[in-house]
């Protein structure tokens, strides 16, 4: 079985990239034969080119954008997380609460986005807020959720064997919450980078600089627009690669128990 | 009618060994709070080195009783007296109790080690002690080499094994079991059985089983205890006095089939719906 096990791990490497590597070929080739302009719609070439060229300043841009994302993430962790262990602790705190936790994810960014930078004076913060707002609330949902799914047969066990509050936290209700956790995770990392980058335009066109989203927008301003392209690109990149870190992550933490990252062996 | 005076006739004689009690329930009874009546008053003595069986219609408040003695439901009335082991006097301290649940309720992110040791870790046993408390309980139930192994990674039939070496890990003056084998196939099941027999006349464990099966029912027990439903009641008692430690042939004797036989029976007529006096 191991050869086609290996043969399949490396079909869902090979595969999507030979796919990758097609679309940019008839891209390319498209372009060429119908003469677009680099103006309207560049060819990948032209966007390597400006990458190539111009990757110190874009580099750091986008150092700026993962930053805020970053901060923005962290935060909602951990405020998220312990929203959640509040939550649990009685269904009343969560009845009261949970409609403005809802309220918070509803509410598009774009909309609350230019009031928190209008109030906040100085802009990472500001764009760190807006970002965590966004990433905010997978964590919520997903842990408190996790913290209420505990197996009934195993909380009986516990309290059988008069296991303390705190031993029952630990032992139990925390491990129940992970694979929940992780996949809060997951779904708030995109969020955090997607709330940054919306934050930045918001930011730009108010004319505080800051982030690739920043450099997007200048460089629609000059018609720039292979710039404009390679900015998309190191975003759409950076977001995949925090994605693959997040999915590691929570296979290193589950990996041995859940079955949502177990293996297909035994 | 015969048979239920009969039945409250032994009761109150108690079983027939002169163990000491572990336990006696004295008319216990439980009403849940949506008015549903799950038992009726019962009472029932169980002694030191008993096997004693519940066997009774689904919904005759086996599970429910089970529950009550393990002290997670509270009796709506009645008492449930702890004898406390080694002296003939009642107390509530110092029993302890292992309850085997229907399914395996093993932790998914713990191995097999850490789920038998969980009891101790939570009683705060110490490190040395619970290792070799686990080692032990490990082999009983013939599962040495697995102790890294995760739950997902066992059969039902394994994972089944360990649930039991975590109750048999705190050395329990009871053990409490709610149809363990039910979800198993009859092969595995028959030879969970036997092992379960072979590990209760070793250890002189105290055991209080619940099944829907007959056949394991009077494989198992020393006494059988059939109720009728709706609301829960002891409806007759069978005593199986036979030669311990039984094996597989006495599956094939004449009186296993007896036993079964009469218990069939019984059961059948406790299955009647119960018209109103």
């Amino acid at each position: 079985m191991r050869p086609l096990a290996q043969s399949e791990a490396a079909m869902t490497i090979t595969a999507p990239l030979l796919v990758g590597v097609a679309m940019v070929l008839v891209w390319e080739i498209a372009c060429r034969v119908f003469h677009v302009p680099v103006f309207l719609f560049p060819k990948p070439s032209d966007i390597g080119l400006t990458l190539a060229s111009e990757w110190p300043s874009l580099l750091r841009a986008l150092g700026m954008t993962l930053r805020i994302a970053f901060q923005a993430f962290a935060t909602a962790v951990v405020i998220g997380t312990l929203i959640a262990f509040v939550f649990v602790q009685s269904r009343a705190i969560e009845r009261s609460f949970f409609p403005y936790a809802v309220l918070l994810q509803v509410t598009p960014i774009v909309a609350i986005a230019p009031l928190i930078i209008i109030l906040v004076k100085n802009t990472q913060v500001a764009l760190t807020l807006c970002a965590t707002v966004v990433a905010l609330f997978p964590i919520i949902s997903n842990t408190t959720l996790g913290l209420r799914s505990v197996d009934p047969g195993l909380a009986s066990l516990f309290r059988m064997n008069r296991a303390g509050r705190l031993q029952t936290l630990w032992r139990l209700r925390i491990p129940s919450a992970l694979p929940y956790f992780f996949g809060g995770l997951r779904i708030s990392s995109g969020l955090a980078l997607i709330g940054a980058v919306v934050a930045e335009f918001v930011a730009g066109t108010g004319g505080r600089s800051s982030g690739l989203a920043y450099e997007i927008l200048q460089a629609g301003f000059a018609l720039d627009i292979p710039r404009m392209f390679a900015a998309m690109l190191l975003i759409t990149l950076a977001g995949v690669s925090w994605f693959t870190l997040m999915v590691g992550l929570s296979k290193l933490a589950l990996g041995g128990w859940h079955e949502s990252e177990a293996g297909a062996e035994s | 009618m015969l048979a239920r005076t009969k039945s409250s006739q032994i009761d109150k004689s108690g079983p027939v060994e002169s163990a000491p009690p572990v336990l006696e329930i004295l008319s216990a009874e439980k009403c849940f709070a949506d008015g549903t009546r799950a038992l009726a008053p019962i009472d029932l003595t169980v002694a030191a080195g008993e096997f004693v069986t519940l066997i009774g219609p689904s919904g005759c408040g086996k599970s429910t009783l089970l529950k009550l003695i393990a002290n997670l439901l509270e009796p709506t009335d009645g008492r449930i007296l702890w004898w406390r082991a080694g002296h003939d006097k009642l107390g509530s301290p110092g029993r302890r109790i292992a309850f085997v649940f229907q399914d395996p309720t093993l932790m998914p992110w713990a191995h097999v080690e850490a789920n038998i040791r969980l009891p101790l870790d939570l009683a705060g046993v110490s490190k040395q002690e619970s290792r070799q408390r686990v080692a032990e309980a490990l082999s009983r139930v013939g599962l040495q080499g697995f102790e890294r192994h995760y739950p997902r990674q066992l059969s039902g039939g394994m994972r089944m094994r360990v649930s039991i070496a975590r109750g048999l890990v705190t050395e329990p003056n009871l053990i409490l079991m709610d149809e363990p084998f039910g979800a198993l196939d009859e092969i595995t099941r028959n030879r969970l059985d036997a092992d379960l027999l072979g590990l209760w006349w070793e250890r002189k464990l105290t055991a209080l089983f619940v099944t829907h099966s007959i056949y394991e029912a009077v494989f198992l027990s020393t006494r059988v205890v059939v109720i009728s439903a709706r609301p829960g009641r002891i409806f007759n008692v069978m005593t199986i006095d036979e030669l311990q430690p039984r094996d597989a042939g006495f599956r094939d004797s004449a009186r296993f089939a007896a036993y079964c036989r009469q218990l069939s029976a019984w059961l059948a007529e406790a299955s009647l719906p119960q018209r109103a006096p």
